[in-house]
């Protein structure tokens, strides 16, 4: 996995809370047995009223959201299944960043592991992300992993708060098992220790 | 200052600890399933590594399986990630309790079945209601496949300690009052993130006085509130449901064992992050009437209106609830139809649930609006309630009696609820399109299931026990 260290792009907002893993992908999409193409069912039942009509109110489908890279969102985001397949999703449909007011836990994890930026900010903070003049557009924000920060187009910086480790492998990119396979010896001596069987 | 339960699990695990990381937690149980494990096997093929410890996993498939004629999946995705599950366990040495074995059932269901769940262990699962297994005093949380992959080759997890959380329910539940309703109206009050970042420790009177079904309903559903994990901590109830399982230790060994659990439980100067206290007496049957498990009322409710909101958000998302479940605002509750009733899932599966719902049903008539389907949470339970005869009195109402797996809680198989019918459910999840795109679903207790699925809409379950039925009385714990 390549690092991550700084990302600038354009926002979707996605003004909801609670956005569960069934509606970032629907079960029906859960059957393959790769990691790839899943982009094209993001949001699938938001998306699309049938197989080929697009709903053009969805907030993806509109024109000033086309090529977004961060996404914006509300509370509790990526609550319920622990299905993989929603940042696999996310990632593959092009979001580098999510910005929300809070992540349910495993969804948080999940896109730590597949190299996702998931950033908590405060509402008033994320208000103030919006492009001047605009509750729905984000023209460009740039993250900057290192320095922890969020910076809008006015040149304002928003911190956030990130653990070291996981910041330090996103950074570095580092496949994590062979970063714990180094720990074998520790590990052996656990199961001595403790007999597991 | 005392440890409490969640330390003590937590602490017996760390394989190293180091500053600035997270702990290196030691994973004693992992529990595979067919959707979320073919691309670690995949990812361990890639790199050629091995399964670290392929006897502390153990796998079943679930989630894609027919109910029916269950050996033809006529499916294709489903059956090649079927048949992936099948050739992943023979080529890593991982012992699977495949469609063709008594043995097979949900995996939450059949851990704690087997004796593979037990107190004081770490168990992990690429599926969210690992939380179930804390009922036995393990310490079990959901995983996702990068992580799946990582146990697989490492048998161990990078973690930060969660923050702590106790929640006492003290006091006697209510007539016809169930496990489910107090974990759906702890929901309802709290909201789906009240214990986000946290393990919550279920403890107090009333989760002493559950049985190990009661709490691994309870626990089962502590991930629809957010937190990481649950925990119940194991006492005489728990060494009783142990004794004698398939995987459990035996003779003294299980004796031994069973003072060494005893300690598990959190000392009395143990500190917590957060305190709730919840009044037994305070619950009532509840039913969801949205599209997330907070959407919950008790069965006398009234369906709420977006004028009812306290901000921009909540004011739209109870419209989009509104308009997904086809309601304008101000309903009774009581008097909604319903056009399917699922008995089954992870949450509510077990022997417990079938004897109470059938005892309710005996008797009586599925009304001629609804489809009602009760499907066993493993092929073991299945087969004890056959020997018990409770498929007769189920298939004699009108019910369907099915094979076993998770069926209609997530529909990936052909147990689908139509676009725009209802369903009352006794499984976890109400999100829009969880049972079929377009199916409204209502989460409720398999009493109150039950009770929907003979009077075609939700009844309150308390007016059908008035009889003082002392079979039905038996089941709901009176």
């Amino acid at each position: 996995m390549s690092g991550f260290k700084t990302h600038t792009g354009k926002a979707a907002s996605l003004k909801r809370d609670h956005v569960d893993t069934d509606q970032i992908i629907p079960k029906q999409f859960l059957k393959k047995i790769d990691k790839a193409g899943y982009g094209e069912f993001l949001f699938y039942d938001w998306r699309y009223h049938s197989q080929d009509q697009e709903n053009p109110d969805f907030e993806l489908n509109k024109e000033e959201t086309k090529g977004s890279s961060i996404l914006i969102t509300g509370q509790n985001f990526g609550c319920g299944s622990s299905r993989e397949h929603a940042p696999w999703a996310l990632k593959d449909y092009g979001f580098h960043v999510i910005i929300a007011e809070s992540f349910a836990d495993i969804f948080f994890n999940n896109c730590v592991k597949n190299g996702i930026l998931p950033i908590r900010l405060s509402e008033k903070e994320i208000q103030q992300l919006y492009t001047d003049g605009s509750d729905t557009v984000i023209n460009q924000l740039t993250v900057n992993l290192e320095d922890q920060q969020v910076i809008n187009e006015q040149g304002d910086r928003f911190d956030f708060d990130f653990d070291p480790y996981w910041k330090k492998m996103l950074i570095n990119g580092w496949d994590e098992i062979s970063v714990t396979l180094q720990y074998e010896d520790k590990i052996k001596q656990y199961e001595k220790e403790r007999i597991v069987s | 200052m005392g440890k409490t339960i969640i330390d003590k699990l937590w602490e017996s695990h760390v394989v190293a600890k180091e500053v600035n990381k997270p702990d290196l937690l030691y994973i004693d149980l992992h529990l595979l399933h067919e959707v979320t494990s073919p691309q670690a096997f995949a990812g361990l093929r890639e790199k050629n590594r091995k399964v670290r410890r392929p006897d502390l996993c153990f796998a079943t498939m679930d989630h894609n399986i027919p109910t029916v004629d269950r050996f033809n999946i006529k499916d294709e995705t489903s059956r090649l990630q079927v048949e992936t599950l099948e050739k992943n366990c023979e080529e890593f040495g991982i012992k699977l309790e495949g469609l063709d074995s008594q043995k097979q059932g949900i995996v939450h269901v059949i851990g704690p079945e087997l004796g593979l769940t037990l107190p004081g262990k770490t168990i992990v699962c690429g599926d969210s209601h690992t939380s179930t297994h804390g009922a036995f005093g393990a310490l079990a949380f959901g995983i996702g496949t990068s992580e799946v992959e990582h146990v697989l080759a490492t048998q161990t997890l990078w973690q930060n300690k969660p923050k702590q959380m106790n929640v006492k329910i003290e006091g006697e539940l209510g007539y016809g009052v169930t496990a489910k309703d107090v974990i759906l109206w702890f929901i309802a009050k709290y909201g789906t993130n009240a214990g986000t970042g946290h393990i919550i420790e279920f403890s107090g009177s009333t989760v002493r006085s559950f049985t190990m079904e009661e709490r691994m309903t309870l626990c089962n559903m502590s991930i629809e509130a957010g937190a990481k994990a649950s925990v119940v901590a194991p006492d005489e109830k728990t060494f009783a449901y142990m004794d004698g399982k398939a995987y459990a230790p035996k003779g003294n060994e299980f004796k031994e064992k069973c003072q060494e659990w005893k300690n598990l439980a959190t000392d009395e100067d143990a500190v917590f992050d957060q305190v709730i206290e919840i009044n037994a007496a305070d619950i009532e049957p509840m039913i969801t009437w949205g599209t997330t498990p907070s959407m919950c009322l008790p069965v006398s409710g009234q369906i709420p209106t977006a004028e009812s909101a306290s901000s921009a958000e909540e004011k739209q998302s109870i419209k989009n609830a509104l308009s997904y479940m086809g309601f304008k605002g101000h309903e009774k509750l009581e008097n909604v139809e319903v056009q399917h009733v699922f008995i089954g899932s992870c949450t509510n599966s077990r022997l417990s649930d079938l004897l109470e719902a059938s005892a309710l049903v005996k008797g009586k008539e599925v009304h001629p609006g609804v489809r009602a389907i009760v499907v066993p949470g493993s092929q073991s339970v299945k087969k004890e309630a056959e020997s018990l005869g409770i498929h007769q009195i189920f298939l004699d109402a009108g019910f369907e009696w099915r094979d076993s797996g998770c069926s209609m809680c997530l529909g990936m198989n052909d147990d689908i609820v139509p676009e725009g019918e209802r369903c009352a459910s006794t499984s976890n999840r109400n999100f829009a399109g969880r049972q079929g795109k377009g199916a409204r679903t209502h989460l409720v207790s398999p009493i109150m299931a039950a009770a929907a699925a003979i009077h075609g809409k939700f009844t309150d379950v308390r007016s059908m026990l008035q009889n003082q039925n002392p079979e039905v009385d038996r089941y709901v714990g009176i």
